[in-house]
């Protein structure tokens, strides 16, 4: 391309060679030209072999020169290859335009096998079915919330001790620490009882599933995005009693007949009295295994009578209402049912996993 | 907290087995993790003393020794090497069953017989030495044939490891879970005796002559006391004080600290006991820290206190404990400083026992994470009334050693101003009834709270006269009225029994269900399903990178303090996780699947009109939105996949007038996951308001390719994309059903007219398809493309599309006139609408 004559000089050729690399139409013409321009026989190489012949203080300078171009020239190439190769792209892209309104029978290919719900999708529907059967309705609520539903309307005001009983990812949005990632499905019981209350409509009866989310390292046992269902009755006359019941009832409708439920004082800001609830152990049905620590009994979630705190904070007289919450997991259901040993697995999106469901 | 049978015992007359006790402290909400048995598996195990001990011949890793056990001598072999012929060390003999079950048996070993083992202080879970035997000094009941026991002063005793209730700080010490214990088993509680043998500490001067405090701080600290000894020798705790610490988990230290310790764990009142000679000024400043004011404390970490964090609610208050002349020597409630620390040159000790407010206490403590034993319980609320008492049980533990020379002084020093006083609140029998469902008389109610210190008074035969409550300060859980009832219901209940209390399965009249869109929802997946998908559960939270890959521009929801820092944004898309999904797969050889997901994805809140993110409740300030993405990867998948996919998953739902938009532009969600030349909207309403229901099409082969989901041969692969907001979908309002009143089957035969056009490439079939759907009315049964073709025979820019069209009539067989007609009109109509004409 080149005359490579005793004539060119390095101006010149960095000019020209500037000029090309602008003119160049296709990544493959470059890839040639840059062969040309800086390959083992062009210009440059030959400029680069002369200093040899150069005394020390030309050398230098033309040394110093011959760099500058090189790391230019390939800049320049650099940049047009990105612009060539888009165009080109965008090019191949369009020749494969396709109008899908083309659409005709047959060009949906038939699937090797049905798919498979998500294990987890399967027990919150059977769980949800469960309580409709029992006279639930079911309820949803946003995943991002305020302080005051996840926290303050729950009796946790900012501060408290208790909030360290939920590692809470909070959010990059308006004042510090003031909207979070919900660390259950409470703040939904708010939202229905401020709604129950806005518009006259109490009773509620409503369970709530939905996704959590706490700030705490994935381990066989725990996920920081996992699944909860709670349960929230407000009515008149509602008491500790009906709470032990519906959680009895629940645990032989989903559980099986032969497993029973027992309840133990624990505390809870959002309700007063407070309970842990245990069922039998569906390893060992009561026996004592490794599962259960020989106890017999597994501890599946919390429940109690609504705080009056909580009433104050949505306006409902807990003279004339009374009501209970309850609420566990549902991945750990899903666990438990299956004997799934790693919870991690339910987030790998294994097909072999997913498939036997 | 580790709590030793024998240490309750000191409270109550316990007896029953470890697991009944255990059974009923759980039962009280006291849940007991775990009970061990203190010196099980030690009883066989004997004192001996070394006689010889020598090689063993072609053994290099054990000896041959031989041991005096007091009534004769046995060979052992050993692989220790860290005793001496007269040293004594433990001795299993044959038939011992260590701890753990462990059996002893005569074992040979390179041809000498082994009669039993000499064992290491971890064998012997007496410690976690396992470099070599327990090594035990001489004393006078330390002799050869001695039972270890014995020989250590063990006795054998029970831990329970129970876990206490946040709001339970008078159950965090031996003495409430005792009082709880005894409430329930109706024993009677009392204070321990004064220690053996009791003495009392000298009284010395008066108090104020030997140590100075002031409170400054008496918002955050209400009550602060101190006393003085002067005198005092530092030395070790006497051994049974010792041993009880290191049961309960705590390491002893010397007699003046562990006592300290001793006082918290039996009463949960924490106290830091200073040396007063080297606290400049002679005595204390209780004060507000500065703002950034420094303090290094006992940990040797400095930290800067007296500016708020960024929790919220925290005021950035901090209460300081400084010397008299204000350097600060702690963090009031939470730590000491290292200046004024206990040892043994110390003489002269001031001690602390004080009440901070409980919220203070938790805001310093969660802003310098740092929690203490201390401040764990303070931030609780411990007992203001509680503080004499813990003083006094403290130097009744300090006189068994401090020495002749101890005084105390006359007298203490007490701030005092606004601390809880016990909380009185009517209670009324019926409402703990209705809240628990019993019918408890007003005197079981009384009988029940008694033993837990809550006194309650004018029991009556109305359950609605209210009693007469006085809460006790060591129950700051229990709240005023009217909150209060339901606490003291908890407290009947927990007393009474929560097994005990009666079952009822409630009813009621209205009918459960699951909403429109629940239904809706589930019947969304199983379509898909049907259709081959199986449903994944993909991360929420992904890179910037991600965000990026699923054509999704700044700014996104960010989250503050993420588990993994690269992974700080709430997803955009759903395309990322299920491309990722799909490469796992791959990689494990699980090719051709197609996969979905139902969930939501976030965007910052639209600003408003003064360009501020909306700034009314923080819900609108993300915008969340339940989607369902697909992606359809078998063998033979690409766009047209995800267009069937998308029609099957329209006529499940009967939705009617949704059609497909091409060449829109960008629209929402769309942005660079899919081809630019292979994508459609999906969108309903009429042409001048149309809604979005979302996106189809096929994965950019770029993006396919950067998650790694190639063909085999490293060849970019075809991949369906479907991806609809799931609310817009759902939505009846928005996008429209088709009518559910069932239409008549025609009872006469249908005719089929066959039409191919040849039609411009800038002409949407689906338009093509809209006309003739139009044009047929309502004779028109139903019409399908069923071939397209494009090649040498057709000019450039076109194409042949050919349709069928099925008439049928409710009155009668259509005659050949009557499809002539259709047939007519729909040529010259899409002629002229489309520029296309029929092909010959």
């Amino acid at each position: 391309m080149w005359a490579v004559s005793e004539t060119l000089d390095l101006e010149s050729f960095r000019a020209e060679a500037r000029q090309s690399i602008a003119a160049a139409t296709s990544t493959e013409g470059l890839r040639e030209l840059a062969t040309a321009l800086m390959g083992k026989r062009s210009p440059l190489a030959l400029f680069s072999r002369q200093l040899g012949t150069l005394g020390e203080a030309e050398r230098k300078v033309l040394g110093q020169t011959l760099h500058a171009v090189r790391t230019e020239l390939e800049s320049e190439l650099d940049e047009r290859r990105t612009v060539l190769a888009e165009a080109e792209l965008a090019a191949e892209l369009e020749s494969g335009k396709l109008d899908l309104t083309e659409f005709r029978p047959g060009m949906l290919p038939s699937p090797q096998g049905r798919g498979h719900l998500h294990v987890v999708t399967q027990t919150r529907d059977e769980l949800e079915d469960v309580f409709v059967a029992m006279g639930f309705t079911v309820a949803e609520g946003p995943e991002v919330e305020t302080d005051w539903y996840n926290f303050g309307a729950l009796n946790i005001p900012p501060a408290h001790p208790a909030r360290g009983m939920w590692d809470t990812f909070y959010l990059e949005v308006g004042e510090s620490e003031s909207t979070l990632l919900r660390t259950h499905t409470s703040p939904v019981q708010i939202h229905q009882m401020e709604v129950a209350v806005a518009t006259g409509t109490l009773p509620l009866h409503a369970v709530m599933p939905g996704r959590c989310y706490r700030r705490d390292t994935p381990d066989a046992r725990h996920l920081a995005v996992f699944h909860q269902i709670e349960g929230l009755v407000v009515d008149r006359g509602i008491t500790f009693a009906d709470l032990a019941g519906t959680i009895e009832a629940f645990t032989a409708a989903y559980f099986g007949p032969d497993i029973h439920s027992r309840l133990r004082p624990a505390y809870f800001p959002f309700t007063e009295p407070s309970a842990e609830f245990e069922i039998t152990c569906t390893i060992c049905h009561g026996q004592g295994c490794r599962t259960c620590s020989q106890t017999g009994w597994i501890e599946l979630g919390g429940c109690g009578m609504v705080d009056p705190a909580v009433f104050a904070a949505v306006g409902i007289d807990p003279d004339e209402w009374t009501g209970f919450a309850f609420g566990f997991g549902i991945d750990r259901c899903a666990q438990m049912r299956h004997q799934i040993s790693d919870m991690r697995a339910l987030i790998e999106n294994d097909v072999r996993f997913l498939r036997q469901f | 907290m580790r709590v030793p049978l024998s240490w309750l015992r000191d409270f109550a007359p316990f007896d029953g087995t470890p697991s009944e006790l255990a059974a009923t402290l759980d039962d009280l909400g006291l849940v007991v993790e775990a009970v061990e048995m203190i010196g099980e598996g030690l009883e066989d195990v004997v004192v001996s003393r070394v006689l010889e001990i020598t090689a063993i011949e072609g053994a290099d890793k054990i000896r041959r020794v031989l041991v005096d056990h007091g009534d004769g001598t046995v060979e052992v072999a050993c692989g220790a090497n860290n005793f001496a012929v007269g040293d004594l060390v433990p001795l299993a003999p044959v038939g011992a069953v260590l701890p753990g079950g462990f059996t002893i048996g005569q074992r040979k070993m390179r041809g000498m017989v082994s009669n039993g083992m000499l064992c290491s202080g971890r064998e012997l879970e007496l410690s976690d030495d396992h470099g070599g035997l327990l090594i035990l000094e001489e004393g006078p009941t330390v002799v050869p044939g001695a039972p270890l026991m014995t020989a250590l002063g063990l006795t054998r005793d029970v831990v329970f490891d129970v876990t206490v209730e946040a709001n339970r700080p008078d159950a965090w010490c031996i003495a409430g879970v005792a009082r709880d214990l005894a409430a329930r088993l109706g024993l009677p509680f009392s204070e321990p005796a004064p220690v053996e043998p009791a003495s009392s500490l000298r009284a010395g001067r008066p108090v104020d002559e030997v140590i100075s405090v002031r409170v400054e701080d008496s918002e955050l600290c209400p009550r602060f006391a101190a006393w003085a000894v002067e005198g005092v020798r530092v030395t070790d705790s006497p051994e049974w004080l010792a041993r009880r610490l290191t049961l309960a988990g705590m390491r002893p230290i010397n007699n003046v600290v562990d006592a300290s310790n001793y006082v918290m764990l039996e009463w949960g009142q924490p106290s830091h006991p200073y040396d007063l000679d080297r606290l400049p000024g002679g005595g204390l400043l209780v004060r507000r820290a500065g703002a950034g004011e420094t303090i290094t404390t006992l940990d040797g970490v400095t930290r800067t206190l007296g500016r708020p964090g960024p929790g919220l609610g925290d005021t950035g208050q901090d209460c300081l404990i400084a010397d008299a002349e204000g350097t600060g020597v702690g963090i009031a409630g939470i730590m000491g400083g290292a200046s004024s620390q206990i040892d043994e040159s110390t003489t002269r000790v001031l001690l602390e026992v004080a009440y901070f407010v409980p919220m203070a206490i938790a805001r310093t403590s969660k802003r310098l994470v740092l929690r203490t034993e201390a401040s764990a319980r303070f931030e609780r609320g411990c007992d203001p009334s509680g503080i004499d008492r813990a003083a006094e049980r403290f130097f009744e533990l300090l006189s068994l050693t401090a020495g002749e020379e101890c005084v105390l002084a006359t007298g203490k020093v007490d701030h005092r101003r606004d601390v809880p006083e016990p909380v009185r609140l009517p209670v009324r029998t019926s409402q703990i009834n209705a809240l628990l469902g019993t019918g408890f008389g007003s005197d079981e109610v009384v009988e029940l709270l008694a033993p837990l210190g809550i006194v309650a008074d004018g029991a009556s035969d109305d359950p609605t006269v209210p009693l007469e409550v006085t809460v006790p300060t060591y129950r700051p859980d229990i709240r005023p009225a009217p909150m209060g009832e339901a606490d003291i219901a908890e407290e009947v209940a927990r007393t009474y029994g929560y097994s005990r209390l009666p079952r009822r399965s409630p009813s009621w009249p209205q009918p459960g269900r699951l909403s429109a869109r629940q239904r809706d929802r589930r019947f969304v997946k199983e379509v898909l399903a049907g259709l081959g998908a199986s449903e994944a559960w993909t991360p929420a939270f992904v890179t910037d990178a991600d965000q990026m890959s699923a054509g999704v521009a700044p700014p996104y929801v960010a989250v503050a303090n993420p588990l993994v820092e690269a992974e700080r944004y709430l997803r955009a898309s759903m395309a990322p996780g299920l491309l990722r999904a799909l490469a796992y797969n791959l990689e494990r050889r699980q090719g051709a699947l197609r996969f979905f997901e139902v969930g939501k994805v976030f965007a910052p809140g639209v600003p408003d009109a003064d360009g501020d993110p909306v700034a009314s409740e923080g819900v609108d300030r993300v915008i969340e939105t339940e989607r369902v993405s697909m992606i359809l990867a078998g063998d033979e998948d690409d766009a047209f996949a995800a267009v069937g996919a998308w029609q099957t998953l329209a006529d499940a739902l009967r939705l009617d007038d949704v059609r497909l938009v091409q060449n829109a532009g960008d629209g929402p969600c769309e942005g660079e996951v899919l081809h630019p030349h292979r994508k459609a909207i999906v969108v309903t309403g009429p042409e001048d308001a149309t809604t979005v229901v979302g996106v189809l099409g096929e994965i950019h082969p770029a993006l396919a390719q950067s998650f790694g989901v190639v063909a085999p041969d490293g060849r970019p692969r075809s991949l369906g994309w479907l991806d609809l907001d799931l609310g817009v979908l759902l939505d009846h309002d928005q996008v429209a059903r088709r009518t559910v009143e069932a239409r008549p089957v025609s009872r006469f035969p249908s005719s089929d007219i066959d039409l191919a056009f040849v039609v411009p490439e800038s002409v949407a079939a689906g338009d093509v398809l809209d006309t003739l759907r139009t044009l047929g009315g309502d004779l028109l049964e139903s019409v399908t493309l069923f071939d397209v073709f494009r090649g040498a025979s057709m000019a450039e820019g076109e194409r042949s599309l050919a349709f069928r069209l099925r008439f049928c009539s409710q009155e009668g067989t259509l005659t050949d006139e009557e499809i002539a007609g259709q047939r007519t009109v729909c040529i010259d109509e899409v002629g002229r609408r489309h520029g296309a004409r029929l092909r010959q």
